[in-house]
């Protein structure tokens, strides 16, 4: 069996090792300082977010939750004398500042949204991406390497460049602000890079476990969904990750053709800084919690994303 | 068991003709190895049997039946493939059991794990059933994969170089376990190698390929004591054949048209000065323990003796060779009997 090794023949010394230790704790640090920031941001009421210096320490509140899930009105100490006590702790929460709940804001909703959309093109765009992938590596496709191209050339363009057409065509079919647009949408971004992605995964996967499953009594699908599939486990998880991560983060199409129904997450965040001023600890939940989602997707394909499962079978 | 037919079989991969016209049948319960180098053809011929492969001419018929445009699955044939032969992402259990789950047969759970404690036996993996495939050593890796063959009791087991991956000991070790598998059970096999010794250990006939034609088929004692052309002749034989051409060395009554001739290392005479046969002098002496090869030059031409281990003949040292056996092949290769 080969054990190549991957590093070179002469190890790195201590010193060197504990200086490439130090670039990588400076380097992990400064980027994820920000995200810190923000977790932390959410947790401050509004005057410690805005304090000078900013405070480290600091007494934790869930304002910035509360103002993020509800719209509020702000009363006279009159009206708010004649309020019966209040039910719930974030009701109080609210009238210490003198406001009331006026109803749930619109943030839950386009929450949904994200997932709706993220998800839903992200399977879609591997599911199709699988079987385009598997198609162009074990079928002889006339012009293979044209159509291959051709999908990689729909990358080529920046996606914005096309918004005002797609904007017009949308409108016009009656996608414009729908889940089933957006989905479209984004599965037809995506489904380019699955393919390139997963067809070099299938490509690696060598035909003789097909062609032995073929022997063995399978048929060609059922030996895709048997033997290859497995193997492909890794390439799926990793291909989805990229998928989800850019339809999760994609603002700017979002914008353009989300208003009401089908509005995602990102357009939404920016108009908590409109309602009532700079309302951070809002911002900072409304991020904080946008970032959860593709967090808990990629530890949850973690172990997929471990590489090895075909390698040790094949002796070379 | 089954017996197997190819008829005037042809098949091309575009501009390259892989296979070209080969009929042969494979008797049932018959050990018929498939010998030649890379890219003779050998893995296409396994691989139109199992239908991995349609010919572009002729027929393959299992058990009198014509398969040509069969599915693989419907042939009833299994394969062991020279590499890659373990799903990796199961256990060794679940790769033997497989085939037998696999919608064609559907076989109860049960049954299924009683062949594969009797295959296991017989191979010596018994104690292995529940690891991952991709945690045994090559050895028992080729192990499952026969194995895996084998739980099917297929009408005809295709292997294509099985043991090829595998060191020198294993590889000898696993010949004779194939063999003795191959008597107890009766099976047909169609096997495809390049190496001679497993060819002539284990073949009950042996078919030479080159460039895609059988060229001759027979006992693996014919084939090497009778072949057909020098190529076959080549074939066979480590050290292999010394061919000449005629005159170089003196022989007996040779036919009329005989270009050159081929003699077997173990068919030269050797002696020291005053014997019969043509003056050679000897290059040197390569000592393998069990036999010495000696390497000889007469005249312009070098050629390999086989010797007894207790040799004590020198580099350096005139010495008188005279053929004992033999071969004459004509300008085009042909042999002339």
């Amino acid at each position: 069996m080969s054990s190549t090794t991957a590093h070179s023949v002469v190890e790195p010394g201590r010193y060197l090792r504990f200086f490439a230790g130090a670039v990588v704790v400076v380097y992990a640090l400064v980027t994820m300082i920000p995200l810190v920031w923000i977790f932390i941001t959410g947790f401050k009421t509004p005057q410690d977010s805005i304090s000078y210096p900013p405070k480290v320490i600091f007494e934790p509140s869930l304002e910035g939750y509360v103002n993020l899930f509800t719209t509020r009105t702000r009363q006279t100490p009159d009206y708010m004398a004649t309020l019966p006590p209040p039910e719930t702790w974030y009701d109080e929460l609210v009238r210490s500042r003198q406001m009331v709940i006026a109803g749930p804001s619109k943030f839950g909703e386009r929450f949904m949204n994200s997932i709706i959309i993220g998800f839903g093109s992200t399977f879609l765009s591997v599911f199709l991406g699988t079987l385009a992938a598997y198609a162009f590596s074990r079928f002889r496709i006339p012009l293979a390497d044209d159509l291959l191209f051709f999908i990689l050339s729909t990358r080529m363009m920046p996606p914005i460049a096309v918004a005002i057409p797609i904007f017009l065509m949308y409108r016009t079919v009656g996608l414009s602000d729908t889940h089933l647009g957006m989905i479209i949408l984004y599965t037809t971004v995506n489904v380019s890079l699955a393919v390139w992605l997963l067809k070099g995964f299938v490509d690696e996967i060598p035909r003789e476990y097909e062609e032995a499953a073929l022997i063995d009594g399978y048929t060609r699908f059922q030996a895709f969904v048997k033997v290859v599939l497995p193997q492909m486990a890794t390439g799926i998880a990793a291909t989805a990750i990229f998928c989800l991560i850019f339809a999760w983060n994609e603002y700017a199409f979002a914008l353009l053709l989300t208003s009401g129904t089908a509005q995602t997450a990102p357009p939404f965040i920016p108009t908590i800084i409109g309602e009532g001023g700079l309302d951070w600890p809002a911002i900072g939940a409304g991020v904080t919690l946008f970032l959860l989602p593709v967090l808990v997707f990629t530890i949850l394909l973690r172990k997929h994303l471990l590489r090895g499962i075909t390698f040790g079978a094949v002796r070379k | 068991m089954a017996n197997v037919s190819l008829r005037n079989i042809d098949k091309s991969f575009g501009e390259t003709k892989a296979v070209r016209n080969v009929t042969f049948e494979v008797a049932k319960g018959e050990f018929l190895v498939l010998l030649g180098p890379t890219g003779a053809g050998k893995t296409t011929t396994l691989r139109l049997v199992a239908g991995l492969e349609k010919p572009d001419a002729g027929s393959v018929l299992i058990d009198g039946a014509d398969v040509t445009s069969a599915a693989p699955a419907s042939r009833d044939v299994a394969f062991v493939f020279q590499q890659y032969s373990l799903y990796p992402h199961l256990s060794v259990y679940d790769n033997l059991a497989f085939p037998l789950r696999s919608p064609a047969r559907r076989m109860p759970e049960d049954e299924i794990r009683s062949r594969i404690e009797a295959v296991a036996g017989m191979l010596r993996i018994g104690g292995k059933l529940q690891n991952r495939s991709t945690k045994l050593s090559g050895g028992e890796m080729q192990r499952v994969a026969i194995g895996r063959a084998l739980v099917r009791r297929p009408a005809i087991y295709l292997m294509d170089e099985p043991l090829s991956s595998l060191d020198a000991k294993l590889r000898a070790d696993l010949r004779l376990e194939l063999k003795r598998i191959q008597r107890d059970l009766g099976a047909t096999i169609l096997y495809v190698t390049h190496d001679q010794i497993e060819a002539m250990t284990m073949a009950d006939r042996i078919g030479i390929l080159s460039e895609g034609r059988l060229v001759q088929v027979g006992s693996p004692r014919e084939i090497y004591a009778d072949p057909d052309n020098v190529y076959v002749a080549a074939r066979l034989g480590q050290p292999s054949i010394n061919v000449l051409p005629l005159g170089a060395l003196p022989v007996r009554s040779a036919p009329r048209t005989a270009y050159s001739v081929g003699v077997r290392t173990e068919h030269l005479d050797i002696s020291r000065d005053g014997g019969p046969g043509a003056n050679a002098r000897l290059d040197w002496v390569e000592h393998l323990g069990d036999q010495n090869h000696l390497h000889i030059r007469l005249g312009d031409h070098r050629l390999t003796i086989l010797a007894q281990p207790g040799t004590d003949l020198s580099a350096g040292e005139a010495l008188r060779i005279e053929a004992a056996n033999p071969l004459f092949f004509d300008e085009d290769g042909r042999r002339i009997r």
